[in-house]
C-alpha cells in the first residue's frame, strides 16, 4: 500500500467516527482548516488562485529532495478544511505519485454530499492544480 | 385575528421532511417562496385536463384554457390596484420585465445626454439594463446613495433629479437587506420633472400590500415564484398611455395584428409585449397562489412576518459576533448579517447541516456589498409559514456557530 492511500485511509476511519451527524462533519472540518499552516499573505495573489472554486483558494509549491510540497489558503474555513485533507494526501509525495494518485478517499467520506456540488466542483478543481504542478515538476526533472 | 400558522404549514408540502436529519427550517424566502398544494395541484389539473394553446383555438380545450389565463390577469390587476386588466403584461418575471422597460421604452424615449436614475441597493438586474442601454444611446446612468441603515439620502436623490431625468427605476424593498424605500416621494419628485418611475417589486409584491394606481408608478414588476406562485412567470403593470407609446419588444405570434412581407401591424395592449406562446400553464396555477394571499389576508402575512422578524432581530442581535446589516426604520421580513471573523458562506454551511436553508453571498447586490465593504452576507428570511420556534432554531445554531470565533 503507497503513503497516499495509507493515509486516505486514516481520513476515511477518522470520519467514520463521526458518523452520518453532518453537524458535527462540518465542524470536524472546519476546525481542520484552523489547524492549516500559515500561508504567506504576499502569495495571495491574482495568479495563484484556482479556477473553479466558489470560495478564493490560493495553492503554490515548493520542493523537498524532489518532493512536492503543497501550501495553500482560503478565504473560507470549511474549503480550508478541505485542503487541509488534500495536502495531507498529496504533499511531500513524488511528482510520479501524485500523478498516478487515485484519490477515493472523497467518495468514500461521502464528501459530495457534505460539501454540495459548487464546492465538489471546487475540489476537483484543487486536485486537477495539484496534478498540474506534479507534471510541470515532472518534466522539468526530466529536462534536467 | 392571528393566523393558526400550523393550517397554514399543512397546505405546504415540502416543509414536512428533514434536512441532514433535522426538520426543515426554510429561512431562503426571498430567494423564492415555497408552493400551497393548490398551486401544485393546479399546475398538474392543467396538464392533466385543459392543456392546449390559447387565444386562437376554435375548440372546447382551448376555450377553457383561454379563460383561465385571463381570469388570472384579472386577479392580478385587483391584486395589484391597476385601473385597467390590459396594464397587466405577463413576462418570465421580474428581470425580463425590467429588460422588457429598458429595450422599448428605453430605447424610444431615452437620448443621448438623458439621465436614468437607480440606487445603491438595486439588485443586479434593476442595474444592468439600465448600464446596457445608457451605454447603447449614449445616456448617463445615475446612482441614489445610502447611509449606514441601508436607506437612501432622500436629498442626494433630489439633487440627482434634472430635466434630463427621462426614468427613475428603483427597488421598492431591498432583497438584501429589506429597507422599504419611500416610494410615494420618489415618484411625486419624478413625476414633477416629467420623469417617468418604474418600481422593482420582486420582494415588495410579496410583503406590502400595493396599489399601483395610489403609489403612481408608471411600472411595477414582480416575479410569481416569490408569492407562492411557479417560478419562471413574472408580471409588468404599466399605465395604458405609457405602454401604447412604446414599440414592441419582441417580434413573434400573439403580439401581432396582421402581417405581410411589407409591413406589420401590432396587436393592442397588453398582447404587443407578449409575444409567442406564453407561460399558460404556471399563469392558470399563479391564481391559486394569488387566492391563498387573498383567503389568509396580506394583512395578516405582514403581521406575522414582521412579528417574525422582530423576534429574530432582538435574538440574535444578543448572540456574541452578531454583525446586522440592514437596520433601516422601515424595513420588512429580512435579517442579513455576518459573524464576527467568519466567511458567510461557512455559516451558511453550517446552518444546512442543522437543517436551516438560509442564502449567503451578495444577493446579486454586489454594488451595495461594495457599499458595506463586505463580500456578502448571510440572509434570513421570512414567510407566513414559518414559526417562532423556527426562529428560535435559528438562533441556537447560530449561537453556536458564533462561539467557534467569538469565545
Amino acid at each position: 500500500m503507497t503513503d497516499i492511500n495509507k493515509v486516505q485511509d486514516e481520513i476515511i476511519d477518522e470520519f467514520e467516527i463521526l458518523g452520518d451527524d453532518r453537524e458535527s462533519t462540518i465542524f470536524y472540518i472546519m476546525e481542520l482548516g484552523n489547524q492549516l499552516g500559515a500561508f504567506p499573505e504576499e502569495e495571495k495573489t491574482e495568479d495563484n488562485i484556482i479556477k473553479g472554486c466558489q470560495s478564493k483558494v490560493w495553492l503554490i509549491t515548493t520542493t523537498e529532495d524532489d518532493k512536492v510540497v503543497f501550501h495553500a489558503d482560503s478565504n473560507t474555513d470549511i474549503t480550508k478544511g478541505l485542503i487541509s485533507l488534500l495536502i495531507r494526501v498529496m504533499s511531500g509525495r513524488t511528482p510520479q505519485e501524485i500523478i498516478n494518485a487515485d484519490l477515493y478517499f472523497i467518495e468514500k467520506i461521502g464528501m459530495g454530499g457534505i460539501i454540495g456540488s459548487q464546492r465538489s466542483n471546487g475540489l476537483a478543481a484543487m486536485i486537477k492544480q495539484m496534478k498540474f504542478y506534479a507534471i510541470a515538476y515532472q518534466s522539468k526533472m526530466n529536462a534536467l | 385575528m392571528s393566523l393558526n400558522i400550523q393550517d397554514i404549514r399543512a397546505s405546504f408540502p415540502i416543509l414536512h421532511q428533514e434536512v441532514n436529519g433535522k426538520p426543515l427550517v426554510y429561512l431562503d424566502n426571498a430567494a423564492t417562496t415555497q408552493k400551497p398544494l393548490s398551486v401544485i395541484e393546479a399546475l398538474d389539473y392543467y396538464y392533466k385536463t385543459d392543456n392546449s394553446n390559447i387565444h386562437r383555438g376554435a375548440h372546447t380545450l382551448a376555450d377553457r384554457a383561454t379563460r383561465k389565463y385571463e381570469n388570472t390577469r384579472e386577479l392580478i390587476q385587483k391584486f395589484i390596484g391597476a385601473k385597467e386588466v390590459e396594464e397587466v403584461i405577463f413576462t418570465k418575471g421580474t428581470t425580463e420585465s425590467i429588460n422588457l422597460v429598458a429595450s422599448s421604452f428605453g430605447r424610444k424615449f431615452v437620448k443621448k445626454g438623458d439621465e436614468v436614475i437607480i440606487s445603491t441597493l438595486e439588485h443586479h438586474s434593476n442595474i444592468v439594463p439600465w448600464q446596457l442601454l445608457c451605454e447603447e444611446v449614449g445616456a448617463i446612468l445615475k446612482v441614489i446613495p445610502i447611509n449606514d441603515k441601508g436607506e437612501i439620502i432622500f436629498e442626494e436623490f433630489e439633487k440627482l433629479l434634472t430635466s434630463k431625468t427621462k426614468l427613475v427605476s428603483i427597488v421598492h424593498v431591498s432583497n438584501a437587506l429589506g429597507t422599504i424605500n419611500p416610494v410615494e416621494e420618489i415618484i411625486a419628485k419624478a413625476h414633477a420633472v416629467g420623469a417617468k418611475v418604474m418600481l422593482d417589486g420582486a420582494q415588495s409584491s410579496s410583503h406590502l400590500t400595493i396599489d399601483v394606481q395610489k403609489l403612481d408608478c408608471d411600472f411595477f414588476a414582480f416575479s410569481a415564484h416569490k408569492i407562492y406562485g411557479p417560478t419562471g412567470l413574472g408580471v409588468l403593470y404599466g399605465k395604458r398611455e405609457v405602454l401604447e407609446s412604446m414599440p414592441p419588444y419582441q417580434g413573434g405570434g400573439e403580439m401581432i395584428k396582421e402581417v405581410s412581407f411589407e409591413k406589420t401591424t401590432f396587436n393592442e395592449i397588453p398582447f404587443k409585449f407578449e409575444a409567442g406562446t406564453p407561460n399558460i400553464g404556471d399563469v392558470i396555477a399563479f391564481e391559486k397562489a394569488l387566492e391563498f394571499v387573498n383567503t389568509v389576508g396580506k394583512k395578516q402575512i405582514v403581521d406575522h412576518e414582521n412579528e417574525l422578524l422582530a423576534y429574530a432581530t432582538e435574538k440574535l442581535s444578543s448572540i456574541k459576533g452578531f454583525i446586522p446589516y440592514g437596520t433601516a426604520d422601515n424595513k420588512v421580513s429580512v435579517l442579513s448579517f455576518l459573524i464576527q471573523g467568519m466567511h458567510p458562506f461557512d455559516v451558511g454551511m453550517m446552518l444546512d447541516a442543522g437543517g436551516i436553508a438560509v442564502r449567503t453571498g451578495h444577493h446579486c447586490t454586489q454594488p451595495l456589498m461594495n457599499r458595506f465593504r463586505i463580500e456578502g452576507t448571510v440572509r434570513a428570511s421570512f414567510s407566513v409559514y414559518n414559526t417562532l420556534e423556527e426562529v428560535d432554531r435559528l438562533y441556537e445554531s447560530v449561537s453556536k456557530i458564533a462561539k467557534l470565533k467569538n469565545k
